[in-house]
């Protein structure tokens, strides 16, 4: 067999894995799609990166990524962030691939922590960082017994735990991470995205693949597929933000990120979603003085 | 002469994966191949494709697509081939699949290890008879298959209930492919 | 502004770099620590390295840990990664610890026994106190240590000598090919091979803890060391090209097996059952914290009550790796403000529900004392 491909730096295979662990993660990430929301273990590699910092879904990207994609990271919503950074540089390195930030001109798109605001296509994939894949793990920490719960459907545990929430609160206390139910089958942890991306992932016309590389996981949500919050008749799931506008764009809808901006209780809101609000101020900064107004 | 596998098996192999991945995602949807490989008959290019890019030493792979083709796969995915259908991971059918309950649906706790049916069959299209709902499908995908054996869709649905257990199907023709994962549902006419 | 400072990732990055490598190097007055210094003056730090980093090569994990400013997680992290790119080429045969070329080997169990006790080059008998005559620069090197014949005799394992008397079960081979937990994830019950793959790269601290406690009786451990062995074995493997085995080099590892007692069940007559420790390089404490993890965790097998942490599979193998436990735990320094922030909002929500509740409940009285 030839290798012509043997791309790289330092000897390293393209996209860094060798072709037999890709073969694993793809044969793993097949099933993934085949079977909505259920968490497929995978032989994860030890990656050049620490666990925590996304190894699972840099080992998705990895298995996916192609000459001809053009990679967007984010983390907490932000391209700029350390660890986005970081992890675009990993893939430019090992990959060649062209990185962008424009959410629109993206072909995969990992993440950290959010969805993206502009709504993803049928042209895109996104891959999620997860650390605890298992959405039982605070009621039940063993992986044996979870999996069995997961075979017979058997969510009853959350469903109490989230019960007994709205009894002592009046509302459920979950803000991130919040579980949902993926084709009326599997309980899915959506990864730490804050409960306001959730309804985002319901029917998106983009794949969604998670990977968690410490308790080597992969699960996927295919396009167009069901993704409920879980919730109660007389409670039904309210995603929520921060109530303000963002101080940079102007933006009432967009999920906001708090920054304090001195010790005497000032604060200012912005957008979490950096490249979302950077179009938006371009935007209105092109626009004639009334339509700024409007958008706002 | 043993014919060659991938010109390029990092990258070749990235394409074909990528094509196969859009169409586990996307059940119905008709996707290329990246043409180039000549296989063993009968063994189409798509067929050998998907398999040169699924299959290695860890997969067992069940064909009844004869010697010279069970030679190549041996020697170009390294797959140990197996003569007991339950045996495999995935199984490389050109004519009548085995029975679907010799297949290995996984189970309850490990549905993952539902085997892949790659099913070569003689045309495949978008718009047709078949219509296909389901994870993937926004309202409904329309395929149409020339050469599906006789009484394979049936059978396919019995195994509707049993999910997640489950066995996922990679229709092949030429250098396209369509994938039918365990959720789809399939309506003829 | 503070929103700006988050900004310039990538400079941010490329600085901390240069600052990190600046401070690992330290005084350039002082002339750099060659990787060969390490490797032979660092020994047991490299050992461990090897070990956690589950990659004999002494000369990598020297380099590791002079990269890692001597961070021994962080170097067996760095060797680990390195490991993960190499090719498999297969499994080796078991290794014949029983023919090892002993350079330590001591029994707690017997006397004396063949092979003999070999104390070797240890710790165990120096006082502690500093010897501020290796902070002088320059000392010669020591006298080298009195050489005696190798023993001709070989060292049976001690806990063969039980088995021939029909004390302790002889290990049966495990059939077909070992388990791999860097192929595939760990899946409970694991079997023995799994769990002591898992053990051999685990951290030494945590088994540390563990084995101790196991003695504390959170475990009900009564364990004799049978013996403690350290040296070189020949490692060999049947390539499939060849079909044939041929020996493929040689490895320095430390073998401990703890010799406990076991009461018996209804289908066992009492007997002694093994703890087994293994680990690459010269690793002692490692391979007998191992040791009596790995008999602990056989409570399953034995039918024993599992009552304690040591003995709780799932607990001990999923908490032992170094490499993972260090990123989870670190990575909670990685930003996390959008999660933190919907928390805000849940907390402020939840707050004006609970004041709003408290209001709604004294209104009525006001209400009443009104009328």
């Amino acid at each position: 067999m030839s290798h012509d491909s043997g791309f790289g730096s330092g000897g390293y295979n393209f996209a860094y894995l060798d072709e037999n662990t890709k073969r694993m993660i793809r044969r793993a990430l097949l099933k993934a799609v085949a079977i909505p929301g259920h968490q497929v273990p995978f032989g994860a590699r030890e990656m050049p990166l620490p666990y925590g910092w996304g190894t699972g879904g840099i080992q998705v990207t990895a298995a996916i990524l192609g000459p001809r994609d053009v990679l967007k990271v984010i983390d907490q919503g932000a391209d700029d962030t350390t660890n986005a950074v970081s992890i675009r540089r990993f893939f430019s390195r090992v990959a060649g691939v062209r990185g962008t930030t424009r959410t629109a001109e993206a072909t995969i798109i990992q993440t950290r922590h959010r969805i993206p605001e502009t709504p993803l296509t049928e042209a895109q994939t996104i891959v999620y960082q997860v650390p605890m894949p298992e959405p039982l793990f605070r009621l039940e920490p063993r992986l044996a017994e979870t999996r069995r719960m997961h075979a017979l459907a058997d969510y009853g545990l959350m469903h109490v735990k989230l019960y007994e929430d709205i009894a002592r609160h009046g509302h459920v206390s979950t803000a991130y991470n919040y579980p949902v139910m993926v084709g009326g089958r599997y309980l899915m942890s959506p990864s730490p995205i804050p409960a306001f991306d959730n309804p985002k992932m319901h029917r998106m016309p983009a794949l969604q693949l998670f990977g968690a590389g410490r308790e080597k996981k992969i699960y996927a949500v295919p396009p167009y597929t069901e993704v409920r919050s879980l919730d109660f008749e007389d409670h039904p799931f309210r995603p929520h933000r921060a109530d303000g506008c963002c101080a940079l764009c102007g933006s009432a809808t967009s999920y906001l990120d708090e920054v304090v901006t001195d010790d005497r209780g000032g604060r200012m809101f912005v957008c979490s979603d950096t490249d979302y609000c950077e179009e938006r101020q371009e935007a209105a900064a092109a626009a004639p003085a009334s339509e700024t107004e409007d958008a706002a | 002469m043993m014919q060659p596998g991938f010109h390029d098996p990092v990258l070749d192999a990235q394409s074909g994966f990528r094509a196969v991945l859009e169409a586990m995602s996307r059940p119905g949807r008709v996707q290329a191949l990246p043409p180039g490989l000549t296989p063993p008959a009968p063994l189409q290019p798509a067929t050998a494709a998907v398999l040169l890019t699924l299959a290695d030493a860890e997969t067992p792979v069940f064909s009844d697509a004869g010697t010279a083709a069970a030679e190549w796969l041996r020697f170009h995915a390294g797959c140990p081939l197996v003569a007991s259908p339950a045996a495999a991971t995935f199984l490389c059918v050109t004519g009548t699949p085995p029975a679907l309950e010799e297949i290995d649906l996984g189970t309850d706790e490990a549905p993952q290890d539902g085997a892949t049916l790659v099913l070569q069959v003689a045309a495949l299209r978008e718009g047709g008879a078949l219509r296909l709902s389901g994870p993937g499908i926004e309202r409904e995908h329309r395929l149409h298959v020339e050469g599906l054996p006789e009484g394979f869709l049936a059978a396919r649905a019995a195994l509707a209930p049993l999910y997640p257990r489950g066995m996922d199907v990679i229709l092949c023709a030429g250098t396209r492919i369509a994938a039918l994962p365990r959720t789809t549902h399939v309506m003829e006419g | 502004m503070a929103y700006v400072a988050v900004k310039g990732g990538e400079r941010a990055i490329g600085n901390a770099h240069a600052w990190l490598e600046e401070t690992r190097r330290g005084d350039p007055g002082l002339p750099a620590l060659s990787v060969a210094q390490i490797e032979a003056q660092m020994g047991l730090a490299v050992d461990r390295v090897m070990a956690e980093g589950a990659c004999h090569d002494r000369g990598l994990a020297a380099l590791a840990i002079k990269q890692a400013q001597g961070d021994l997680i962080e170097a067996a992290f760095l060797l680990r990664a390195f490991r993960t790119t190499l090719p498999r080429f297969g499994h080796a045969a078991p290794l014949e610890t029983g023919a090892m070329r002993i350079r330590r080997r001591v029994s707690a169990t017997y006397k004396d026994l063949p092979g003999g006790q070999v104390l070797g080059p240890t710790y165990d008998y120096t006082h502690r106190l500093l010897d501020f005559a290796l902070a002088a620069e320059g000392a010669p090197p020591p006298p080298p240590a009195p050489q005696a014949e190798a023993p001709q005799e070989p060292a049976p394992h001690v806990t063969e000598l039980l088995a021939r008397e029909g004390l302790m079960a002889r290990e049966a081979p495990a059939p077909g090919e070992p388990a791999d937990l860097t192929r595939a994830p760990l899946a409970f019950p694991a079997s023995r091979a799994a769990r002591l793959q898992n053990l051999a790269r685990g951290d030494e601290g945590f088994l540390l803890g563990l084995g101790y406690s196991t003695q504390r009786g959170y475990g009900n451990a009564h364990p004799f060391v049978g013996e403690i062995r350290q040296g070189s074995v020949a490692v060999r493997m049947t390539p499939p090209e060849l079909g044939f085995e041929i020996e493929i080099g040689e490895i320095d590892v430390t073998e401990c097996q703890m010799v406990n007692q076991f009461h018996g069940s209804k289908a066992e007559p009492p007997q002694f059952t093994r703890g087994y420790g293994l680990a690459l390089g010269r690793g002692e404490r490692k391979a007998m914290a191992m040791a009596l993890v790995d008999r602990a965790l056989m409570a399953g097998e034995l039918g024993e009550e599992r009552t304690a942490p040591a003995q709780d599979e799932e607990f001990v193998l999923m908490h032992s790796d170094n490499v993972e436990a260090t990123g989870f735990v670190e990575h909670l320094k990685l930003p996390h403000y959008v999660d933190f922030q919907s928390e805000l909002e849940v907390v402020r929500r939840m707050r004006a529900t609970a004041t709003a509740e408290r209001e709604a409940m004294r209104a009525p009285r006001e209400e009443e004392v009104a009328e």
